[in-house]
């Protein structure tokens, strides 16, 4: 029970991180946020349930006023911004990439990839998509076109991801409870 | 840890905080049906009106808090000059600000133990349906406490790393930084059981 609690908050506390940390390098030279790879990561390591946990702990903190999102944003604006859409998916593509590692019992880099990509890239950007929509009043594939220069940063967050929940599984197998 | 809380003190600080969260929810549902440009623009020239009243420099923190709209403001401009339909235009784009500042106006004005006090009174309901309110203030101050050490612990590891290399920070830091919160999770979790559980 209390492990269940700490490793909840703080894998909340690695997604504010990812997104404040600014000096992080995914491509040589192109610094974007890793906000999202901490997403995934709570998926892939913590699994379907703690993971989605930890997220809504993170937006809870966010909405009460903390500016934890990428780039010190947070506050109850960005619930009702164009973005609020990614944030229903957040919580939504944790649990995904979760159940993807629990249930496809391949090689955990593998299942983890398949869990980043459907749950970080397909269900996130799913939200965001209908969010934008929503906000900005547009249709779907209009809305789509403006979360097109996304798709590629993520595609390879969701490798990186797969790269560290197997690095994880090796050095210390012990500590992915997805597939515990 | 800083909060998104105005420093800049004004009278709505000490309005309570319960009748501003339904304020914003009814403020955004009431807005987002507007479809009269007029009723907008006076939605929007009262909302500003309400900024200066409580003080012209909270009105210019709370313009800049504003101003990470602008993409969105720039695609909305150039998608309806394009398309023709500038008052559709205008009318999606005075939602937007409405509800983002309105909603703004709130975090703004409210301290984060008042927001606190709310939540867990929010959250006592849940006790019956077997939810335990005191874990979830307890995670929620564990990540208020842990976020500033995590981001000690990614700052060190990203100096040691530009000590050996001449090349910036990238990937291989995160996988340690992983590691160090599941560390800290182990640790507090035994603090936590040695001191009686939850």
């Amino acid at each position: 029970m209390e492990r269940n609690l700490t490793h909840i908050a703080l894998f909340a506390a690695l997604i504010a991180v990812l997104g404040l940390v600014p000096k992080i390098d995914l491509i040589s030279g192109v610094p974007i946020t890793a906000q999202s790879l901490g997403i995934m990561l709570c998926g892939t390591v913590l699994g379907a349930r703690r993971g989605a946990l930890a997220v809504l702990l993170f937006l809870g903190l966010v909405a009460i006023g903390l500016p934890l999102l990428a780039g010190g944003r947070g506050g109850l604006g960005v619930f009702v911004s164009p973005t609020a859409g990614y944030l229903v998916g957040f919580p939504l593509a944790a649990l995904v990439a979760g159940l993807v590692v629990e249930k496809w019992r391949v090689d955990v880099g593998v299942a983890s990839f398949a869990g980043a990509l459907l749950g970080g890239l397909g269900v996130m950007h799913l939200c965001g998509i209908i969010g934008m929509a929503t906000v900005l009043g547009k249709t779907l594939p209009e809305a789509a076109l403006l979360a097109l220069p996304f798709l590629a940063g993520d595609l390879l967050k969701a490798g990186i991801a797969a790269g560290i929940t197997r690095g994880l599984a090796r050095v210390r197998p012990a500590s992915v409870l997805s597939r515990a | 840890m800083l909060t998104l809380t105005s420093p800049i003190d004004t009278m709505a600080h000490r309005w309570p905080v319960a009748p501003k969260l339904v304020a914003v929810a009814l403020g955004t549902a009431l807005i987002f049906p507007v479809a009269d440009l007029r009723i907008m623009a006076g939605a929007l020239l009262a909302l500003a009106g309400l900024h200066l009243v409580l003080g012209l420099r909270f009105a210019r923190h709370a313009a800049r808090r504003l101003w990470m709209l602008w993409p969105f403001l720039l695609v909305l401009v150039l998608w309806h000059l394009w398309t023709a339909e500038p008052a559709r235009g205008a009318l999606i784009a005075g939602r937007m600000v409405f509800a983002v500042a309105l909603a703004n106006l709130v975090t703004m004005t409210t301290r984060l133990d008042d927001m606190l006090a709310v939540v867990e009174r929010g959250l006592a309901p849940l006790a019956r349906l077997g939810v335990n309110p005191r874990a979830i203030a307890l995670a929620m101050a564990l990540v208020i406490r842990f976020t500033p050490v995590l981001l000690d612990k990614a700052s060190l590891l990203m100096q040691a790393w530009r000590a050996r290399s001449p090349k910036r920070a990238g990937v291989p830091v995160v996988l340690p930084l992983v590691l160090a919160a599941l560390d800290d999770a182990d640790h507090v979790a035994e603090a936590l059981r040695a001191r009686g559980g939850l």
